[in-house]
């Protein structure tokens, strides 16, 4: 069946889309046809994730040995995968209490910077006059296309042996041990955050009202606190919409988080433990499947309630451009 | 033994002084953006009477702008430069040197990708998944979209597709691992796949164990994941399509076909390419999916997992530096397009 996914809706396309426009104007949905394709679609989509969640809540013997599917004819229900991947201390359970509170550490300020810092380069670059506005615009738009992967070597050298020119040490190591290294990851979070963000807050800084602006300015109001009494209350949207995408994204970044906060349990977030889970204890479905659920879970509640200021951030981005 | 919730305060500490360090940064900046316009304004107050004084022309106001501006871009411009414009040119340079980035090396690294068949394999892979993921994720996201469009339970139906969004793609993986489980043939299947395959009377397989469909089979994981993604932006594009112009057309007598074709595609156009082109920047870096699923063995490495590999595992930076460039480069011709197209967009 999921081999299938990709090719199934293409192929029904042709029968599927023709009488769903028919619906679209008739304001009701009213075809057959497009019902079943979709309920197919929504079932694909969540099936998996529901076999999983099952599947945590099952017996260590009971899911290596049966289908999650069975459950439902012999129900055996058990909060014991949780315990033990969350509290057990033996090296091959998951410890991901300790891992959980690595991915909260890294995430809250991972999200605080760039979000202050690209609401303030946004605002300047929308509201203020000076000469290569348009060109430092660009170029922080332009950064947007630098896959990370092309700072990852020089960035962990910056932070491991510091900046030499020529021979002469003009910024020391930054020497981080243990739960220190959480701030390599900040930087390089926000860092990495940054030309995305501007270029989002920008959208919306720059679509307020100029009128507002001129009125303040006439007023005598400098730009500081044009900024602080007038703009950020009113960009509190963009700013929840793209603290959310920031959240997600950090919350669920394995490769950031593998290059600069090391794999042990001091720093490594849910993320990198998973990866390493799955890789070394594959079979052990116990834990994966509770371990998987651990990692869902915050940012699905995040998601879920906030969902509207998420969409929103998205399309802001996407769409206008 | 049970888990010491003591031995996890020095985390703690260290998120407090991130977050005093947030506030001490953020905080000073303002506080010094409040006082450096307030002594520019003293100063200028007193050029602007001195000038009335002498009748001398006014002092333009430009110039006192552009050092105010320059505070609010310091932190954005400092850490876009140390943390992205010189690390990328230094990856730039080392591309060309050999593993302990001593040497140069000339073109010795990028020869290298295209000789050895290991390698050759990864590009091909990357553009298996490039071409199949917008193509597939954008195509069900689409149709979704126009399916679900004021039906009755459109909220939730657009939820379920669009909840992957929130899942990392390591979760995303172990989650499609199980449904590709497998057991041996006597025993009862525990994954998904395969239970489907036995009671439809064939063989289990070892699904991510089979190249090429491995590769096919991750790839479903990221058309999982992003499908909701394109969906979302479709679904609002296909919204704002003015009413009067589908009524108009259906005065006209369209059919729903030619409806489809000639009004919601031109009309969704921008925000197809937009969607498009997203999904291929990010499918084109994909990296999590293949290293929690497989770790790129059995053939179905990609290039940002063999960057990883050679950079981080093998120590050989030339080689994944000169990776991460090829990587850079593919993405360029993308921006273009997209770039060319929000011009047109702006000026149409």
């Amino acid at each position: 069946m999921t081999t299938t996914t990709p090719t199934v809706p293409t192929g029904t396309q042709r029968t599927g889309a023709t009488p769903t426009r028919v619906g679209r104007v008739r304001r009701r949905l009213n075809s057959p046809v497009a019902s079943l394709v979709s309920i197919v679609i929504a079932v694909v989509w969540t099936v998996p994730t529901f076999g999983l969640f099952v599947s945590s809540f099952r017996p260590e013997d009971e899911i290596k040995t049966t289908g999650w599917w069975t459950f439902f004819t012999n129900p055996q229900f058990t909060l014991e995968n949780y315990q033990e991947v969350l509290f057990g201390r033996s090296a091959s359970s998951g410890q991901l209490a300790s891992y959980f509170i690595n991915s909260l550490a890294i995430t809250i300020p991972s999200v605080l910077f760039p979000l202050a810092f690209a609401a303030l380069a946004a605002y300047a670059l929308a509201w203020m006059n000076f000469r290569g506005r348009d060109w430092v615009y660009i170029a922080i738009f332009a950064l947007q296309i630098v896959p990370l992967q092309m700072a990852l070597v020089p960035l962990l050298r910056f932070f491991s042996a510091g900046v030499t020119v020529a021979g002469v040490q003009v910024l020391p190591a930054w020497d981080l041990v243990d739960e220190q290294k959480f701030a390599q990851v900040w930087f390089a979070h926000t860092c990495f955050a940054l030309p995305l963000a501007v270029f989002l807050l920008h959208n919306f800084i720059s679509q307020l009202p100029g009128d507002l602006m001129e009125a303040a300015r006439v007023d005598g109001a400098s730009h500081p606190k044009i900024f602080r009494t007038i703009v950020l209350p009113l960009i509190t949207p963009a700013l929840a919409a793209f603290g959310i995408f920031q959240f997600l994204w950090v919350w669920n970044d394995l490769l950031v988080a593998l290059i600069f906060a090391g794999g042990n349990d001091e720093t490594a977030p849910l993320t990198v433990r998973l990866a390493e889970m799955a890789g070394t204890r594959g079979n052990e479905w116990q834990r994966l499947t509770a371990g998987a659920f651990v990692s869902i879970v915050v940012p699905l509640i995040v998601f879920l309630s906030l969902q509207r200021y998420f969409v929103r951030g998205l399309l802001a981005g996407s769409v206008k451009g | 033994m049970e888990f010491d919730f003591a031995e996890e305060q020095p985390k703690f500490l260290m998120l407090m002084y991130g977050l005093i360090a947030f506030v001490a940064v953020v905080g000073g900046l303002l506080l010094l953006l409040d006082v450096v316009p307030a002594w520019f304004a003293r100063r200028r107050e007193a050029q602007l009477v001195a000038a009335s004084a002498s009748g001398a022309p006014l002092p333009r106001r430009r110039q006192r702008e552009g050092f105010l501006a320059l505070f609010f871009l310091l932190p954005t411009l400092l850490l876009l430069v140390v943390g992205l414009v010189v690390p990328a040119i230094r990856t730039t340079l080392l591309s060309f040197m050999d593993k302990d980035s001593d040497q140069w090396v000339g073109l010795q690294n990028y020869g290298w990708m295209f000789s050895d068949g290991s390698i050759v394999r990864v590009l091909v892979n990357t553009l298996v998944w490039v071409l199949l993921v917008p193509l597939v994720a954008t195509t069900i996201g689409l149709l979704y979209a126009v399916m679900v469009d004021r039906a009755r339970f459109e909220a939730v139906a657009k939820s379920l597709i669009f909840m992957p969004m929130a899942i990392s793609f390591v979760g995303a993986s172990i989650i499609w691992k199980f449904v590709y489980a497998y057991r041996g043939d006597e025993q009862e299947q525990i994954g998904l796949l395969n239970q489907i395959v036995v009671s439809l009377g064939g063989e289990p397989k070892q699904w991510l164990l089979e190249s090429p469909l491995n590769t096919l089979l991750l790839i479903v994981i990221m058309v999982w994941i992003q499908a909701g993604f394109a969906m979302v932006v479709l679904s609002a594009a296909i919204k704002a399509i003015p009413a009067d112009i589908v009524e108009a057309a259906r005065l006209d007598g369209v059919t729903s076909w030619q409806m489809f074709w000639r009004i919601t595609l031109p009309s969704i156009r921008p925000a197809l390419i937009v969607v498009v082109v997203t999904i291929t920047i990010a499918t084109l870096k994909v990296f999590d999916i293949v290293r929690t699923s497989t770790n790129g063995n059995y053939d179905t490495s990609v290039i940002a997992n063999e960057m990883y590999n050679q950079a981080f595992r093998y120590g050989e930076n030339g080689q994944g530096s000169a990776l991460a460039v090829v990587l850079f480069i593919l993405v360029i011709p993308i921006v273009i397009y997209q770039i060319r197209n929000l011009r047109q967009q702006r000026e149409g």
